[in-house]
């Protein structure tokens, strides 16, 4: 960094106090300008996100009507308890884990397994590639919408495809695992490919040397993706699973759609795929009960830290035992 | 396997001269495939997979646009069509007036495109600062940014939305706007690629001629951050115009999003099946032409946010 011109480089004379007021403002700018680069972030930040983030957890302790926001009448933990004792809540709270873990397993699987086919020396790749992206491109609305109908009881495609090989067919709306894998199919759809890309790019940075090694050492190519690739984007495998579960406990727009209306915020006529994020839309703005919604949104911020305390633990687990087999873990 | 990865070499550096070129101006994004000779050709199978994926990413969409293009009893007949129809701009102007989708489209270019113009501004001016320059509590400021990823919006919705009728933004686009006018990921984006394409004495050589900060910023930083910019833009804007929890709370059906307003169409007692995929098919339109003119850089923006992230 080169140095402010320090007070001794002024020239003498009558230039001086100019000189010293110069540098006063260069020195200004140096200490002050990256705080004011920097400030519209945080102001922003701090007014929309990080108060609202705060207040939440003031309002879950009131009972607060949508139609009188203003008053709040004191509940102490009365909202968590209420929560804690409705079934409603646990029923949603199972929805939610389980669609996610069949919307983000499956994707991550694929994305990976696409992300290898796309690594190899390829002629258009680049239509591959933005064809698997184009899905990316969708809005929740178009997606679920179009997905709706594909999943249609009497005259939807994959019944119809289905039933050409006799399967009978399937009310992927009325019941419950198959509305639960319908609506995890909208998700996969959107965001395998763009998972892949990220694989991708972490793959295109593994030293070719890596494989090379492996090659001598006489591996086979799935023995390479095994020991090769995989280790060396680890680092972004973590980083899109967190994205995923962070993306899968605030399932909202799919299955509300997918409902078709007024069934749709109760996550189907019995509940059987509603998710915190309905449930959360159902208590503040259907019951009214801004309050109790607040206490939803803490849980699902609750069951995310629960999934990253796990999550951080499986991690230190596998890395212990990766250690002690004396493969190098491909840290970034 | 060793003369295979060799033999690979040539086609590939070949075949690397259109991913380069898309960037104009002084530097561009470094190009990833520069990394990556070994790899093997793509065989048969794998060629099949692949035409397996594509299709599956893209029957979906082609398959709006063949139900959009009949009429209900033809789409809810089985087999269902898989051919286009001859009602397609029929239920376009439909769905446009039934949906209100004209409105629509306009609230969300208002939405995505001044997110987008803010989000790359901020971000790119916090990029800088902490990419180049020096300050106190520069590494701590940086791992709040990183940290704020983690924070669902959930979490705030509730008092956001009491904050939004205090204000008299009930129903309006400023509700939609403001709380998404900056992005951590944008600020550590536009970070990452200035450590790397913005050199030192560049800046070192503007403060000896005396600029101060902003100048900097303006007529050196700009000019260099533009290929990465660009790519942040169209990310962020892809990702205001589909965004849906918020804008579906704070918003109603007079006042609506694209996104908002497609839900319209799938709530009504009489549904109308190719109407409805006509809508789907419209509100979609606008960014899947985006794709086919810009697919190239936007996959490559999206692969190189993630090798740095």
């Amino acid at each position: 960094m080169g140095a402010p011109p320090g007070p001794g480089a002024a020239p003498g004379g009558k230039d001086r106090p100019r000189q010293r007021r110069r540098n006063l403002l260069h020195r200004l700018d140096l200490r002050g300008a990256p705080y004011g680069f920097v400030a519209p972030f945080f102001i922003v930040f701090g007014a929309f996100s990080f108060y609202p983030l705060i207040y939440t957890s003031w309002i879950s302790l009131h009972k607060v009507e949508l139609a009188t926001m203003d008053l709040m009448e004191w509940r102490g933990f009365g909202n968590y308890t209420a929560l804690w004792a409705d079934d409603r809540f646990w029923n949603a709270l199972a929805n939610t884990i389980t669609i996610g873990v069949i919307s983000t397993v499956p994707q991550l699987l694929m994305a990976l397994g696409i992300a290898h086919l796309l690594n190899y020396s390829l002629r258009g790749s680049t239509f591959f590639r933005v064809a698997a992206l184009t899905p990316y491109a969708t809005s929740v609305g178009a997606a679920a919408l179009v997905f709706t109908m594909l999943f249609e009881r009497d005259f939807g495609m994959i019944n119809w495809f289905l039933g050409t090989f006799g399967v009978e067919s399937i009310d992927w709306e009325g019941d419950k695992w198959p509305a639960q894998i319908a609506i995890s199919t909208i998700v996969i759809w959107r965001w395998t490919g763009y998972n892949a890309l990220l694989y991708l790019a972490a793959m295109q940075a593994i030293p070719r040397d890596r494989y090379e090694a492996a090659a001598i050492d006489g591996a086979s190519r799935w023995q390479q993706f095994l020991s090769v690739t995989v280790p060396g984007i680890r680092a972004t495998i973590v980083f899109t699973i967190v994205l995923s579960t962070i993306g899968a406990t605030q399932l909202f727009g799919e299955p509300l759609i997918f409902g078709q209306g007024p069934n749709g915020i109760s996550g189907g006529a019995d509940n059987q795929y509603q998710t915190l994020g309905l449930l959360m839309y159902e208590e503040g703005w259907k019951n009214y009960q801004m309050g109790r919604a607040s206490t939803i949104a803490w849980a699902m911020f609750m069951l995310l830290v629960l999934a990253f305390v796990l999550q951080r633990l499986i991690k230190s687990a596998t890395t212990r035992s990766r250690t002690s087999q004396g493969i190098r873990s491909g840290k970034r | 396997m060793t003369t295979d990865s060799l033999r690979g070499a040539p086609p590939h550096t070949s075949k690397s001269k259109p991913s380069v070129a898309p960037f104009r101006g002084g530097s561009r994004l470094p190009s990833l495939r520069m990394k990556a000779g070994r790899q093997h050709h793509a065989g048969p199978v794998a060629y099949l997979l692949l035409g397996l994926v594509a299709l599956m990413s893209l029957f979906p969409l082609y398959w709006t646009m063949v139900a959009a293009s009949t009429d209900n009893t033809r789409v809810t007949q089985t087999p269902p069509p898989f051919l286009p129809g001859p009602n397609l701009f029929t239920n376009l102007s439909r769905a446009w007036t039934e949906a209100a989708l004209g409105k629509a489209m306009l609230n969300s270019l208002i939405v995505a495109g001044s997110i987008a113009v803010a989000t790359v501004l901020f971000a790119t001016l916090a990029g800088f600062a902490f990419a180049k320059l020096r300050f106190t509590g520069r590494n701590g400021l940086l791992t709040l940014v990183i940290g704020t990823m983690m924070i669902p919006p959930q979490l705030g919705v509730v008092p956001l939305f009491m904050m939004m009728s205090d204000l008299g933004w009930g129903q309006r686009l400023p509700a939609v706007i403001f709380p998404t006018l900056v992005s951590a990921v944008g600020v550590f984006f536009m970070r990452q690629y200035l450590m790397e394409a913005m050199p030192d004495e560049l800046i070192e050589a503007a403060r000896v001629d005396g600029a101060h900060s902003l100048r900097i910023f303006w007529s050196i930083v700009l000019p260099v951050a533009r290929p990465a910019m660009a790519v942040l833009f169209m990310i962020t804007f892809v990702h205001a115009w589909n965004d849906f929890f918020w804008p579906f709370i704070a918003l109603n059906m007079d006042n609506p999003t694209v996104p908002v307003a497609l839900t319209q169409l799938s709530a009504g007692y009489v549904r109308d099946q190719s109407l409805v995929m006509a809508g789907a098919l419209l509100g979609t339109l606008p960014l899947l032409v985006m794709f086919v003119v810009l697919g190239r850089q936007i996959v490559g923006g999206i692969m190189q946010g993630a090798v740095k992230g």
